[in-house]
């Protein structure tokens, strides 16, 4: 009864949501009035410009940040509450393991932190290492391995302790096309499999519509939402997929979306 | 070898001038017992004399070098002539200074980066701490510490770690706060608290400025011991002392070529630790 329940409620939602930050120049409105619902299993991409507010929006979801007004709930509890139950894992902009660590001893992390007995560690550990394609890497440190893989493992740290969502900030960002193309296709097998609901922030077009079931496009000063954009494509696809009709006036209908809210002006 | 040679070149230098100036300030007295004697002295007589005297006002770097062989391997280390028997005594105060004032250091250290009424507070008595001169405060000690009976190694120790605590500060609090934002935040999406973020991540980012700071610290902990000594019994500090008490200028020079040593291998110790820590850290540059 209680899990029929939670299905049915949405993952993400927020309301008249506002972010103002105090700053010396005044107040800075980060987000205004953004209304969003996320149901579970969506793969929803933020993008915009930068200072649109979609790492602000991101952040707050996480409890990162605090919004100053309208309301936000993660699986209908305050987004504090919600990260004390562990329910998400965040991956950023770098990989951010630390050197002093084996990629294990990176992914124990917050394991250790939340108290996981030692056995049940390395079953996650061998676990979560086979779903980001680093079996037999656990052992290595950090700086013998390439950005890519680095990346990976930090998605696998986010992935070790069981969170239903994933959040993204940008997670490929700094990794060359190539690489970045083949974690896509990655991150979408790994959606498929795991069936975590999954908020990635990015920059580029064709990577929010090869991803996404929902596309957020934002525009800046205030940070808002201009378009929600439902994708048709199926769930499942092939990096061709990105030379068909319907990829392209997805992006079609990104750019439009960005250039209403004067994202091209600067 | 080609590391060697600029060394090489310009221990060289500081020797030719080192005798030069022992001919020349060392020169007024043989000239001056020579009229006493009513003869004249002249040529490598004069500059011979000039190198062997018992007190010369600089004693030739040979002259220093035997003093430190005659300290080192002419007695037993139990004399009260051994350099070794003084520099032991030395190195105690140093290390036993030296633990405490590292332990101090870095809990204020973890204290001024937790708490804002100590980061506010603790520095500039720090900083002022040390614009004192140590050698108008270390009598003063004695005296304190001597009507508490306390013993000679623990008023050395603890001037020490007076003046070694305030580099581990200044090192620490900047290696705590090493940790970028990004890291940080990760902290906070696991929930962690500040001692699980301390422990986790403070410290271990922080092994590069400790060890930066230790280098410092090491050196001024001796500097320390050997100011605690200079109204003690023995140590490198009492030896220096009495050097000048009697004109014994060689001794003198033979004690602060040992303390110089010692300095220079508790520096390069650390270092070796230092590289071996960081490299299994993955931290070394």
């Amino acid at each position: 009864m209680k899990d029929t329940l939670q299905q049915n409620l949405p993952v993400i939602e927020a309301r008249a949501l506002g972010l103002t930050f105090q700053t010396g120049d005044g107040p800075v409105d980060a987000l205004k009035d953004v209304n969003l619902t996320v149901e579970k299993g969506d793969f929803v991409s933020f993008i915009g410009p930068s200072g649109c507010g979609k790492t602000t929006l991101l952040r707050a979801i996480a409890a990162l940040e605090h919004p100053t007004s309208g309301t936000l709930t993660v699986n209908g509890m305050t987004p504090d509450e919600a990260r004390r139950k562990r329910a998400y894992g965040y991956v950023f902009q770098a990989a951010g393991l630390y050197p002093w660590r084996t990629i294990a001893g990176n992914i124990k992390l917050p394991l250790e932190i939340m108290g996981f007995a030692r056995d049940e560690q390395e079953a996650r550990v061998k676990n979560v290492l086979q779903l980001v394609d680093l079996e037999g890497f656990g052992k290595k440190y950090p700086w013998q391995l390439s950005g890519g893989m680095q990346q990976r493992a930090s998605i696998a740290r986010a992935l070790a302790f069981d969170a239903d969502i994933l959040l993204m900030d940008e997670p490929f960002g700094a990794l060359d096309e190539i690489v970045r193309d083949r974690l896509n296709e990655e991150t979408l097998k790994l959606w498929a499999r795991t069936n975590k609901t999954i908020v990635f922030v990015t920059h580029s077009i064709p990577e929010a519509v090869y991803l996404s079931t929902k596309i957020v496009v934002m525009s800046p000063r205030p940070g808002r939402i201009t378009d929600v954009i439902d994708s048709p494509l199926p769930r499942e696809r092939p990096l061709e997929i990105r030379d068909s009709r319907a990829f392209i006036e997805i992006a079609h209908r990104v750019r439009e979306g960005l250039r209403a809210g004067h994202s091209y002006e600067d | 070898m080609n590391r060697l040679l600029p060394i090489l070149t310009v221990v060289a230098a500081i020797v030719v001038l080192w005798y030069g100036a022992a001919v020349w300030l060392n020169g007024p007295w043989v000239q001056d017992q020579a009229a006493r004697a009513g003869v004249t002295v002249s040529g490598m007589d004069f500059v011979g004399q000039t190198m062997t005297q018992d007190r010369p006002v600089l004693p030739a770097p040979h002259q220093v070098i035997k003093g430190l062989y005659d300290g080192v391997a002419g007695q037993a280390i139990t004399s009260k002539k051994s350099l070794i028997y003084h520099g032991w005594i030395t190195l105690s105060g140093t290390l036993l200074g030296f633990v405490i004032g590292t332990g101090l250091g870095i809990l204020l250290a973890v204290g001024i980066v937790h708490n804002k009424a100590m980061d506010l507070s603790v520095m500039p008595w720090a900083i002022a701490s040390q614009m004192i001169p140590i050698i108008a405060i270390a009598p003063m000690l004695a005296v304190v510490m001597n009507s508490l009976g306390a013993s000679g190694i623990v008023t050395k120790a603890i001037i020490s770690a007076y003046l070694s605590f305030f580099p581990v500060v200044v090192g620490m609090v900047k290696g705590l706060r090493s940790p970028d934002a990004m890291q940080l935040d990760l902290l906070r999406t696991y929930s962690a608290g500040e001692a699980t973020t301390l422990g986790k991540l403070r410290l271990p980012s922080s092994m590069p400025y400790l060890f930066a700071s230790l280098k410092v610290g090491i050196a001024a902990s001796l500097v320390g011991a050997i100011v605690g000594e200079l109204n003690q019994p023995a140590g490198l500090g009492a030896r220096l002392l009495s050097g000048s008490y009697y004109g014994q200028t060689v001794q003198i020079w033979a004690a602060l070529f040992a303390a110089a040593t010692m300095a220079a291998l508790l520096v390069v110790g650390i270092g070796r630790i230092e590289t071996v820590t960081l490299r299994r850290m993955g931290m070394a540059r």
